[in-house]
């Protein structure tokens, strides 16, 4: 965090220095609708200098400038510095109880790189969960759940603060509603998160989204022609190469029309915490364990044992064969004697 | 008295996110009453009513709906006190974006949803860079990069106020929308009380009914605009 004196300091710089030092800060300027102060001009004797009517038209209040541009200051340090607070190593969820007040008797602890399903039927507490972990609940919730953070009670500033979003979703049913070029996208998320080579992230992205998706797309596809598979295909590998978010969440998968063991690698990779919710044979046996849901609680954690994987060759197999069936089908061929 | 103002631009999901809320609350044995402002109509009331809360509604016909909300601020709480509720929220109508209904020492909440694109937290004003709590919605059908976009470009306007990102169907994110607005100050009087913001002035012949255009027919507050 920044300390008084430095803010001090920084409100009496030149601007030409503070761009070189954080070259991200003319965005504060341009989101209020001000113009970018001079080079030679320090933040404090542009906010004095600012006409009154301006502010007037603009919704601002000159006092509250100097408050503002120091949270922003504030804010660009923690997304650059990767937050300043210590790295997420575990997620603990202690047990609550389902709808019906039945204790849960479970303490769960998950880290970075292990892959958990998540199985039951639609309305049986998987949201609720989701939920709990995102508040990072406390026994606040209608669950009684509890959450802890390398074994620790969260602060509650960490609760809400956006930098440190527990769980990116990658839902079924998402859709881009901008009309930007993939490239273009890709590029504007990456800069809202401030990396340092935004070009090379990019084009990073973009090769592994083409490596995971059947069909290929380019940098200049606009992202609403991006079928189904290639939309998921994307948002994994920006998910995994950007978001901040330790845990991801990928739901039905196995429509998505993807490479989709390629998919929870690369994640897995990326150090992420994986919850899959899924009933496909072939990724419930890639997760460690299975939490199972019943009645708005989990009923039953299952570690995925050894016989259970012995059957992954021969699942393997299976789904060669009916991928090799549906592509002849694509191709307008006959089907063979498969047997 | 526990008041709350909510604000945000038309349709971003106001009332569902404030019934989902309340509906936490309401299990928990909380009394909630609601005041609703909006310009021309309204089917809020029976939204409200059908969840058993009580509920008033101001239709500002054609006056100024923000100053109109002002105007009759002290009022809603005196009701709301005398009604006994342990929380008064009070609903604005889709404001212009120059506007907020936000009090100092009251709650200020403002919601806006993520269908309206990222470049909507910029061009919002006080409502959104003075809240204390800004709800997001419609997160569910925006793909996660543009969920964490949207979320930094408010964080980049006002930087102290606590996000939370809230659907207005499923009510995910409801429950835990109201433990937050319980966090409230008391609030017993209006009285002198400071809006955070002046709303936007107007005081020229067309806000007294003028319909004619033309240099003759302006008068008092007029201003103009400046071409390339």
């Amino acid at each position: 965090m920044t300390t008084n004196k430095e803010k001090i300091a920084f409100m009496s710089l030149p601007m030409a220095e503070l761009l070189l030092r954080a070259p991200f800060i003319g965005e504060f300027f341009d989101t209020l609708g001000l113009d970018l102060p001079l080079g030679e001009v320090s933040p404090e004797e542009y906010f004095t200098l600012l006409d009154g009517e301006l502010l007037e038209d603009l919704g601002l209040e000159r006092d509250s400038l100097t408050e503002r541009f120091t949270a922003f200051m504030g804010l660009l340090e923690n997304l650059k510095s990767g937050t300043g607070e210590p790295r997420i190593e575990s997620i603990t969820i202690q047990g609550g109880h389902d709808k019906s007040g039945r204790p849960e008797n479970f303490n769960l602890t998950v880290r970075p790189g292990e892959v958990i399903c998540i199985v039951g039927p639609t309305g049986s507490g998987k949201s609720r969960f989701l939920a709990d972990i995102e508040w990072i609940a406390q026994g606040d919730t209608p669950t009684g759940r509890r959450v802890l953070i390398n074994n620790n009670p969260p602060e509650a500033a960490q609760r809400f603060a956006i930098d440190h979003k527990l769980v990116a979703q990658l839902s079924q049913n998402m859709n881009f509603v901008m009309d930007l070029t993939v490239e273009e996208f890709i590029t504007m998320h990456a800069e809202s998160r401030m990396v340092e080579d935004v070009a090379t992230v990019t084009a990073t992205i973009i090769d592994l989204a083409n490596d995971l998706a059947g069909e290929k797309f380019t940098p200049q596809t606009p992202v609403t022609a991006l079928s189904g598979g290639q939309s998921r295909a994307l948002m994994i590998a920006d998910t995994s190469c950007l978001s901040s978010s330790p845990i991801v969440l990928i739901d039905e998968i196995e429509n998505a029309g993807i490479d989709r063991k390629r998919a929870v690698h690369t994640l897995v990779d990326k150090r992420k915490i994986v919850l899959m919710a899924t009933h496909d044979p072939i990724l419930a046996l890639m997760g460690d364990r299975r939490l199972v849901f019943k009645n708005g609680g989990i009923s039953a954690i299952i570690v995925t044992s050894d016989a259970e994987r012995a059957n992954l060759t021969l699942f393997e197999e299976m789904d060669a064969k009916l991928s090799a069936v549906r592509n002849a089908l694509r191709n307008g061929e006959r089907i063979g004697n498969t047997a | 008295m526990k008041l709350i103002t909510v604000a945000g631009p038309p349709s971003s999901g106001k009332t569902c996110v404030t019934l989902k809320a309340i509906a936490a609350l309401q299990q928990e044995g909380v009394q909630v009453g609601v005041v609703k402002f909006d310009s021309l109509s309204t089917q809020d009331q029976a939204l409200y009513e059908k969840q058993g809360l009580a509920v008033t509604t101001g239709l500002s016909g054609n006056l100024c709906p923000d100053h109109f909300f002002v105007s009759n601020a002290n009022d809603c709480l005196a009701w709301g006190l005398a009604r006994g509720f342990d929380l008064l929220v009070i609903e604005s109508a889709g404001l212009c974006n120059r506007c907020a209904p936000h009090i100092q020492g009251v709650q200020a909440v403002c919601v806006i949803d993520n269908l309206s694109g990222v470049d909507t937290p910029k061009k919002i004003g006080p409502m959104l860079k003075m809240a204390d709590l800004v709800v997001i919605t419609k997160g569910d059908i925006v793909s996660q990069a543009e969920r964490e976009v949207f979320a930094y470009r408010v964080r980049q306007v006002n930087a102290n106020a606590v996000i939370i990102q809230v659907n207005g169907l499923t009510g995910q994110g409801g429950h835990e929308l109201g433990k937050l607005l319980l966090g409230a100050p008391e609030t017993t009087n209006l009285e002198g009380s400071l809006l955070r913001f002046s709303m936007p002035a107007a005081l020229c012949s067309y806000c007294l009914g003028q319909r004619k255009i033309g240099s003759d027919f302006q008068m008092g507050n007029v201003k103009k605009m400046v071409f390339g």
